[in-house]
């Protein structure tokens, strides 16, 4: 049943795209097929360096956003002070469009000159990507840490743990599992967002099919770079929903697996 | 009051939360091995002693002595002491991430500093001595109510305590599953552990009980043998408040 329903609704779809009146010029403009193979080795290759970024950005990402959360977590008058630096960084990267932090990054750290800092701009787009993106990312650990009932903290400082120990094996292991699907999101977000390191000259997979497209006049080469996007984003997102599943069926429908 | 040779010494702790004074000036000694269940209404401030007592609740005024040690004055080491203070809840807390075994294990191994053969082999004993050895790969949601709060005892006691307190632990579970929960808690009782016992089975507190102590808005009415409580109250509060107790079928 879901088959039919399926192939007649994307059916009907279709036949109203290929039967609209531009569809000659656009199928010509975007769906050139000897453009396509022409233009994907050079995509693919530049879509290397997307991967690498969002690699290396999302393991920084999840140690940094989460030092974060516990840090805006932490009780009582005296961290007050580590509280609001945490509260003021949050608001700060969330705040500002992200496009902008890579161009202050980008182009304003590396004009300084300073000695010893890196003067590459795709060092600094990333440094950008990963302060926006782990200002998001502590949010959904904080949401996390604090959907644990405070029952779990009373059971394991009763049980003399420290309060370190308690966050470590207790509270943060259960927050994590919670906040899987909105973290994986973010990091969707983020993985499409490498491309805005574009903007600073970096040769990505966007910026590859930029150049491919003023050669040609053609946007094959865009949508090469959508269909690479895609390729990587959805297979993350069936992983998650595996990893959500299988540890749903262990703590729930049986013992060890 | 002396302090030498007692478990538990609570000298007038007052606490409140806020105006509500919960704990308005107890005063409670626990002899080594010995079984004190507190009865009383809702509200009246049992579960609150209990947290107190390891320090869950910081208390306002008054002194708390553990074995000996006065864990109230300044500096005391709170995480040391609560080593040596098991403590079972009403809702079991156990850990919803973790295999049973792993629940227990983990306070031996992260705050005593045991190895981990050695804090399993003590787990495995206490398993298999609550029936419960089949259960220690499995993660908590899959037990019956009865058999995760007995696990929550278990976790308790691989720290060897000298002191258990129990917070109304029969008071989430189904009426037929109550009494394997006793069954473990008399056993412990049998073999002279002390305890403070917080519940609502009044036939339980009478038979395991040395003393029973009725809490009233804050205060310790009246104490006494279980013989005199149950009785021979002599508190008008104490015998409405059985009254209560014996008209819905609960002793």
């Amino acid at each position: 049943m879901s088959v039919v329903s399926t192939v007649v609704f994307f059916g009907a779809i279709a036949l109203i795209v290929v039967n609209a009146a531009g569809w000659p010029d656009v199928k010509q403009a975007f769906f050139d097929g000897d453009l396509f193979r022409e233009s994907f080795p050079d995509i693919a290759r530049a879509f290397v360096l997307n991967v690498k970024i969002f690699v290396v950005a999302e393991i920084v990402i999840l140690v940094f956003a989460l030092l974060i959360a516990v840090l805006r977590g932490l009780p009582g008058p005296v961290f007050f002070p580590v509280r609001a630096l945490a509260t003021i960084y949050a608001d700060l990267f969330r705040g500002i469009p992200t496009i902008l932090v890579i161009y202050i990054l980008g182009f304003g750290v590396t004009a300084l000159q300073l000695p010893g800092v890196p003067i590459s701009e795709l060092f600094w787009g990333t440094v950008a990507l990963i302060l926006v993106y782990s200002a998001y990312v502590s949010e959904v650990y904080r949401a996390g840490i604090e959907s644990v009932h405070p029952s779990q903290e009373a059971a394991a400082r009763s049980l003399g743990l420290s309060r370190f120990q308690t966050l470590r094996h207790v509270v943060i292991p259960q927050a994590v599992r919670r906040v899987i699907p909105p973290l994986l999101n973010d990091f969707i977000g983020l993985q499409k967002d490498t491309a805005l390191v574009a903007l600073l000259g970096v040769v990505e997979a966007f910026r590859q099919s930029q150049i491919d497209v003023s050669a040609t006049f053609n946007y094959t080469p865009y949508i090469c770079t959508a269909i690479l996007f895609i390729a990587i984003t959805v297979p993350l997102a069936r992983f998650t929903d595996w990893l959500v599943a299988r540890d749903r069926r262990r703590q729930l429908a049986g013992g060890m697996r | 009051m002396s302090d030498n040779g007692a478990a538990l010494v609570l000298e007038d702790v007052r606490k409140s939360f806020g105006k509500l004074e919960v704990l308005r000036g107890i005063d409670l000694s626990l002899a080594e091995h010995e079984v004190v269940c507190l009865i009383g209404a809702s509200g009246s401030g049992k579960s609150t002693l209990l947290r107190c007592v390891n320090l869950l609740e910081p208390i306002d005024e008054g002194r708390i002595v553990v074995q000996g040690e006065e864990v109230t004055a300044t500096g005391v080491n709170v995480n040391e002491l609560r080593r040596g203070i098991g403590i079972v809840f009403q809702s079991f807390n156990l850990f919803p991430h973790m295999s049973v075994l792993d629940n227990i294990t983990l306070a031996p191994r992260k705050a005593l500093g045991q190895s981990k053969a050695e804090a399993q082999a003590r787990a495995d004993e206490l398993l298999a001595r609550f029936g419960l050895a089949d259960k220690r790969d499995e993660y908590p949601d899959r037990l019956s109510g009865g058999q995760q709060q007995r696990v929550a005892i278990v976790r308790a006691l691989a720290m060897q305590p000298g002191l258990m307190l129990l917070d109304e632990v029969t008071s989430a579970l189904d009426p037929e599953l109550v009494a394997e929960v006793l069954s473990v808690i008399r056993e412990l009782a049998t073999e002279g552990m002390t305890m403070l016992i917080a519940t609502h089975e009044m036939g339980f507190a009478r038979d395991v009980a040395h003393r029973v102590c009725f809490l009233d808005a804050g205060v310790i009415l009246e104490e006494g043998t279980p013989e005199e409580i149950f009785g021979a109250p002599r508190e008008p509060r104490t015998q409405q408040f059985l009254q209560r107790i014996v008209e819905a079928g609960r002793l």
